[in-house]
């Protein structure tokens, strides 16, 4: 009377119309989240941070051909990202900071015994940097994939749009990724600076590396000022951006008015003060004449 | 020494009559293929990833063919019960030893040879250079690699009750020693007296397997390893080899085989 494939059809249909009414009252009982997620986020919920972070720094291994703390030396002495901090060059003393660096990783010292002396020319074991022309597109599927990973973390697309637009000279690569950046990270003055940098230095269009630089300081404005560790190397760039590139445009007053910003947060004060004094000069000859 | 070498032949002749060496080496391919063919920023020339990637699932292939090749042939032949009329031919217990070691060495080194021929196509075609020395340099140092697994694996063959939890023993102990051996001696410095003498011994005593691993050497194209120190590395492994193969071959002496 009752056949396996009978009762077979029966139970799938049961289970689908179950389904089916479950379906229609799962909104309600499960309110389905405002940001759904990417397969990533899915897979691995918040350890995708740890994971981009991982992966930001084999990009600085890259960057350093394999010579690299590992996590017992780290347990020593903090590893310090230098690929990120080429994307502060010319913010202080680089002749000092390359010194620092060149301290900071001699992690392996002299060697401790003979196997570590034999050991070490099987790795890695002298600093250098990536040399060729180029080779920083090495860097490039770890910073995409840190990105993918935890795409709230700013300084990825920061460094990524340096080394795309300075040393590839990807401009339309950089600026499509620090959009991307821009998109999930709308608050982020990091990121508008980057892609102001690059529509000012890179495709020369000053108009818009304004717009970008002014929404850049009011969103420092509003997450920054008044804060005791307020990110004050920021918003010495943007201030020193919007300054020399109002200058260049020939708003003078606006350039001291930037200017004037500039000087009590300067590294570098006596040069900008002189700067300053000179444009004031200027200013006030042009109104003469 | 014949018989030996026969025994060899006939551990060769298992490995290609297997799937275990095809299956990985096109899981390898395909992974790196595909790998390779990843957009990255609208650049065709990145190839240190690549590199990276096809090196290290070289690693885990070669890893896994040596341990289950050599963790299973006493004790199959055990199983089976042809160690009998094996052993009652004029083949001593170091002939078996001697001829499994020989037999699952070049069978790996076969499939090694395959393996860095497919990893040079791949980063030649991309990287336009050919430095074949150090790829030479690079893959008889994980032969040599091997030859101790393998002879670890030989050993734990006698020792341990199963072929599976020999595996998994030798898998534990090979991935903890290239990971942690070359800093034991920073551990041991931070520790207080006897736990630092205890850790010192051990970083005496465990064979550095590290010295083998030259992949980031390669990743990053750094020059060539020193001939003096690649020849010294090559009879540090084969020594090391060589003892455990003697350990295995007492052990196997004193083993009952029913």
């Amino acid at each position: 009377m009752s056949s396996p494939p009978l009762i077979l059809a029966f139970l799938i249909s049961t289970c689908f119309s179950l389904a089916c009414l479950l379906q229609a009252h799962s909104d309600k009982w499960f309110p389905p989240k405002t940001h759904s997620g990417s397969m990533v986020q899915i897979l691995f919920g918040d350890a995708r941070r740890m994971f981009a972070n991982q992966l930001f720094v084999k990009a600085d291994i890259y960057y350093h051909n394999g010579y690299y703390p590992s996590l017992f030396d780290q347990a020593r002495k903090p590893a310090h990202q230098e690929v990120a901090d080429a994307t502060h060059a010319g913010g202080g003393n680089e002749e000092e900071h390359a010194h620092e660096h060149e301290k900071e990783m001699d992690f392996l010292g002299g060697p401790k015994n003979w196997i570590d002396r034999f050991g070490r020319n099987f790795f890695a074991s002298e600093h250098s940097h990536l040399e060729k022309p180029g080779a920083e597109r090495e860097l490039l599927p770890w910073l995409r994939l840190s990105a993918e990973m935890d795409p709230h973390r700013i300084e990825t697309y920061t460094v990524t749009g340096f080394w795309l637009r300075t040393r590839l000279k990807k401009i339309k690569e950089a600026e499509e990724f620090l959009r991307e950046g821009w998109r999930a990270n709308p608050d982020s003055y990091a990121i508008l600076i980057e892609l102001g940098r690059l529509y000012y230095q890179d495709l020369r269009d000053p108009e818009r590396a304004r717009n970008l630089w002014e929404l850049a300081l009011k969103k420092w404005v509003q997450q920054e000022e008044g804060k005791q560790n307020a990110d004050i190397f920021s918003y010495e760039q943007i201030v020193a951006h919007l300054a020399d590139l109002e200058e260049r445009e020939g708003n003078l007053e606006k350039a001291i008015g930037y200017l004037e910003k500039l000087v009590p947060i300067s590294p570098d004060r006596p040069t900008v003060e002189k700067h300053l004094l000179e444009r004031k000069e200027q200013l006030r000859q042009r109104v003469r004449q | 020494m014949n018989s030996s070498l026969a025994i060899a032949s006939i551990v060769i002749k298992e490995l290609y009559r297997r799937k275990d060496f095809y299956v990985l080496f096109i899981l390898t391919a395909v992974l790196t293929i595909s790998l390779g063919s990843i957009n990255f920023f609208n650049d065709d020339r990145i190839v240190r990833f690549v590199k990276e990637a096809c090196l290290l699932l070289i690693w885990i292939a070669l890893l896994t063919i040596a341990l289950t090749t050599s963790a299973r042939q006493i004790p199959m032949e055990c199983e089976s019960r042809t160690i009998f009329p094996l052993l009652a031919k004029p083949v001593s217990r170091w002939d078996v030893v001697l001829g499994k070691f020989i037999g699952c060495w070049a069978a790996c080194g076969i499939a090694l040879l395959v393996f860095y021929l497919f990893f040079a196509v791949i980063s030649g075609g991309k990287e336009h250079t050919w430095p074949l020395l150090n790829y030479f340099q690079a893959a008889w140092l994980h032969w040599v690699f091997l030859a101790v697994v393998i002879a670890m694996a030989l050993l734990g063959s006698v020792v341990f009750a199963a072929p599976s939890s020999n595996s998994t023993i030798c898998f534990v102990v090979v991935i903890g020693i290239l990971f942690v051996a070359r800093h034991l001696n920073q551990v041991a410095m931070q520790e207080p007296e006897p736990l630092s003498s205890v850790i010192y011994t051990f970083y005496y005593l465990l064979p550095h397997l590290e010295f083998f691993d030259v992949r980031d050497l390669i990743i990053h194209g750094a020059a060539l390893i020193p001939w003096g120190p690649w020849a010294l590395a090559s009879l540090y492994g084969m020594a090391y080899a060589l003892l455990f193969l003697m350990v295995g071959w007492v052990a196997f002496r004193r083993k009952a085989l029913n």
